[in-house]
């Protein structure tokens, strides 16, 4: 072995980064070894996505050395990163929606030029995806825009193992798995174990810790801006992880809701899915947080849709008795306002009671804001700051006030979540229990199988209908997943 | 593990349902012109005639230049209120300059593509609305094409009105001009790898740049084709009106807009079709004037008309992408 080929591919010495008076990054080591997969853990705000975006070239460092393959790099970059070997899977998806699956393989590989670029950049993703994601139905020549938000995180993350001149050494993967169901995430993960055990490297960055556990060889916790603990995965637990990072507890302990009996609450919502064919129905009473499982894409986010409209318009299959609001999981896409501030987002569902007159009350909307500012922790100097300036997780949790702070009884929420750390969770998980005991009912749909211990009552989901009801009681993860891959469903 | 074909198998249905929608959509400019030339056949059927097509498209061959060039702007999602005047600019340079002193007139036509480059380039670096400098170009295109002809005159370099009048066998020479600038455009932008860069560019220029290519180059070439194809458009134009006046391209530039929207393309996104483009302006340029002539619609209220047929035009557009979304 040459001495390149025996250093390790990557060293952060001592690495700052700040922005403005924030330090986003304050003294960071870091190494990744050849042929390791390196998990990445810590909340929103850690610094963990700065620190990818040192390594991917898209940042530059404040100050600090960088050494790739043995040689210092004194002005790293985008083209030189990618020279170099590393790849990186960003968390806000890095397509270009109005192109072909195979024109954005050609995105990411200058070289694919010329006469039949199309049909090598076609062949090459398609086989990784082949590779990757066995029988994933996405064909080289679908536009993007086209695909569901899964197809298009298989895609992203296949672009990046594909390999034309560059080398392949070590490849990101920001919250690879968050838009994917259990089954390709699976496939994926066991994907990373093979391209590791091949001699590449990966680090994988991701709020769910068992995913981290499971398929690292090493991982390092970082909490303000600094690595506060590294070490072999096998040295770690959840516990230690969480204790590591911070959070103050983990989700299932403060569970403890008060069993009550379900007729004696009047109901809120009665729906049936569109193609539920036998008699079953979702049902959801007053102060009750209903819990829509299953594999992603399976009828719940369509089903929340149903019972949105079915408040302001009579549907047959939907009965909807108060006032309702959604919490969306696509934030950018279908939740924020992105021009609007933090407390112009937050009062928008609630506009007809911060009126005055015909104006909106700026008084009122700022006493809104700020009251829910309190309540739910939304970190921020300045609530008149644009919506943008908030890290991901406080965004989610300005479109969490926007419901709780309305007149909505019942609020739906699809996979609310979605890259959100686990502080910031475990805050909202507590708000929500909260407010359900208040009396709102709560149709939560999430993919991730631990938040469904803060349901009174799970529907598991499968090709658009209920194949599972499930009360507090009979809830477990192995049901919910044995429910959700029912066979001939 | 059987549940892991069950769930790969389950999504081909929904691609294939998505293919016919989808072929609507591409279909939807080619459609609407069918619709337009079937009026036509009914109103007058001597119209559908070789000699027919060349009297009614002589004048679309411009305004489908024109909407390329505005399309080139639009894949990058800037808007160029300019194209308009900047046509009628070229026309005046065309018809003088380049008539009596050619290197001159053709030196100063590259100045302003190079002008166009500039402003490409001043739009990405300086983050300006591309709506609020090109309204501004605009005024100066016009101003400038005062100076050169404050009267209408000039003449067309005979050359350029040999090209524009040349007579082909069978098939109209316009109809032959929009199918090539539709093909080579087509092929420059939809079939090169580079042209994938620059659509991508408007489809998530942070990805794109994320990538490592450059946002500036590719700003830049849109802007300079855009310049290329708006002083072809002028070119021609004068080509076939054998004279000029400041004002002959004045109404290209919401022409040209609605012909990229009305031929499949979108403001933002970089969606963009350079066929639908072209069969976008041959759609706008029948139902501007012969429609309403063979209508018997008196050339006073043709102007309102030709609103009239565009908002219907680019509402059934609407309601048909909307299923689509």
């Amino acid at each position: 072995m040459t001495s390149e080929a025996s250093a390790p591919i990557v060293t952060l010495d001592g690495v700052e980064k700040h922005f403005g008076a924030v330090r986003a990054l304050d003294g960071v080591d870091f190494v990744v070894e050849h042929g390791e997969c390196v998990g990445l853990v810590g909340h929103n705000g850690a610094g963990k996505s700065t620190l990818m975006h040192i390594l991917a070239g898209t940042l530059a460092p404040s100050s600090g050395g960088i050494t790739i393959k043995g040689a210092v790099q004194q002005h790293h970059s985008v083209a030189l990163a990618q020279k170099l070997g590393i790849r990186c899977v960003f968390q806000e998806l890095s397509l270009c929606p109005n192109l072909t699956v195979a024109e954005n393989a050609r995105v990411n590989h200058a070289s694919l030029r010329g006469f039949g670029w199309r049909r090598r950049a076609g062949d090459l993703i398609a086989a990784k995806l082949d590779e990757i994601f066995p029988g994933h139905g996405i064909g080289p020549s679908d536009v993007v825009r086209d695909l569901s938000i899964g197809k298009r995180q298989m895609v992203e993350v296949a672009r990046a193992f594909t390999v034309t001149d560059d080398p392949l050494d070590l490849v990101i993967l920001d919250e690879p798995t968050s838009s994917l169901d259990a089954q390709t995430a699976g496939q994926l993960l066991a994907f990373v174990r093979r391209v590791v055990s091949g001699g590449a490297s990966c680090i994988l960055i991701s709020h769910l810790l068992g995913e981290v556990l499971e398929n690292s060889d090493r991982i390092v916790v970082m909490r303000d801006g600094k690595v506060v603990a590294a070490g072999a995965a096998a040295d770690f637990d959840r516990g230690k992880l969480v204790g590591a990072m911070g959070a103050a507890r983990k989700p299932h302990a403060a569970v403890d809701t008060v069993a009550h009996a379900r007729a004696d609450t009047p109901v809120r919502v009665r729906a049936r899915p569109e193609r539920q064919q036998d008699g079953v129905e979702l049902v959801a009473h007053e102060g009750e947080i209903i819990g829509l499982a299953g594999l992603s894409g399976h009828g719940q986010t369509d089903l929340l849709l149903d019972i949105y409209a079915a408040a302001s318009r009579r549907t047959p299959r939907i009965e909807v008795t108060a006032p309702v609001a959604l919490v969306a999981g696509d934030r950018q896409a279908d939740g924020i306002f992105p021009l609007w501030s933090i407390a112009e987002n937050i009062g928008i569902r609630s506009i007809a009671r911060l009126r005055s007159g015909l104006l909106i009350s700026p008084e009122r909307e700022t006493a809104l804001a700020e009251e829910w500012q309190e309540k739910i922790a939304i970190r921020t100097p300045d609530l008149y700051n644009n919506i943008l300036s908030l890290s991901g997780g406080n965004q989610q949790k300005a479109l969490f006030a926007r419901a709780l702070g309305s007149d909505a009884r019942i609020v739906l929420m699809d996979d609310p979540m979605r890259g959100v750390d686990l502080g910031t969770k475990l805050e909202v998980y507590e708000l929500i229990r909260e407010e359900a005991q208040k009396g709102r009912t709560f149709l939560w749909y999430t993919t991730e199988t631990d938040e469904l211990d803060n349901c009174d009552h799970v529907y598991v989901f499968r090709n658009g209908r209920i194949v599972a009801d499930l009360g507090r009681r009979d809830l477990t993860e192995e049901k919910v997943i044995r429910s959700s891959f029912t066979e001939g469903a | 593990m059987s549940s892991g074909s069950i769930a790969g198998r389950t999504p081909v249905p929904l691609i294939n349902s998505l293919t016919p929608r989808r072929a609507l959509r591409a279909l939807l400019p080619a459609l609407s012109l069918a619709l337009i030339l079937i009026a036509i056949a009914y109103l007058n059927p001597r119209a559908i005639s070789y000699f027919g097509f060349n009297l009614m498209l002589n004048l679309a061959i411009p305004i489908a230049l024109a909407t390329i060039a505005q399309m080139f702007v639009i894949t990058g999602n800037d808007l160029d209120l300019s194209i308009g005047t900047f046509v009628g600019f070229v026309g005046c340079v065309t018809a003088t300059w380049l008539h009596d002193a050619p290197l001159f007139g053709a030196a100063v036509l590259i100045g302003s593509i190079a002008v166009y480059a500039g402003l490409g380039a001043l739009i990405y670096l300086r983050n300006l609305p591309s709506i609020v400098v090109t309204l501004g170009m605009s005024f100066v295109w016009q101003g400038l094409a005062i100076l050169l002809l404050p009267k209408p005159g000039g003449k067309a370099p005979d050359w350029l009105l040999a090209v524009m009048s040349v007579k082909l066998p069978v098939v109209p020479f316009p109809i032959i001009a929009a199918i090539v600038i539709g093909a080579v455009v087509h092929v420059g932008l939809m079939r090169t790898s580079y042209g994938a860069i620059l659509r991508g560019a408007g489809g998530n220029p942070v990805a794109i740049a994320r990538a490592g290519w450059s946002l500036l180059k590719a700003k830049v070439i849109l802007f300079t084709l855009a310049g290329i194809f708006g002083v072809i458009s002028g070119m021609a134009l004068i080509g076939i009106t054998t004279s000029a006046d400041a004002n002959i391209g004045n109404g290209y530039t919401l022409l040209s807009v609605a012909g990229v929207i009305l031929g499949g393309g979108e403001f933002v996104g970089g969606r963009v079709s350079p066929i639908g483009a072209v069969i976008g302006a041959l759609t706008l340029a029948l139902a501007a004037s012969p429609l309403l002539t063979f209508m018997h619609i008196p050339p006073d209220w043709q102007v309102g008309a030709n609103g009239a047929i565009l908002v219907i035009v680019l509402a059934a557009r609407a309601l048909i992408s909307r299923k689509d979304a």
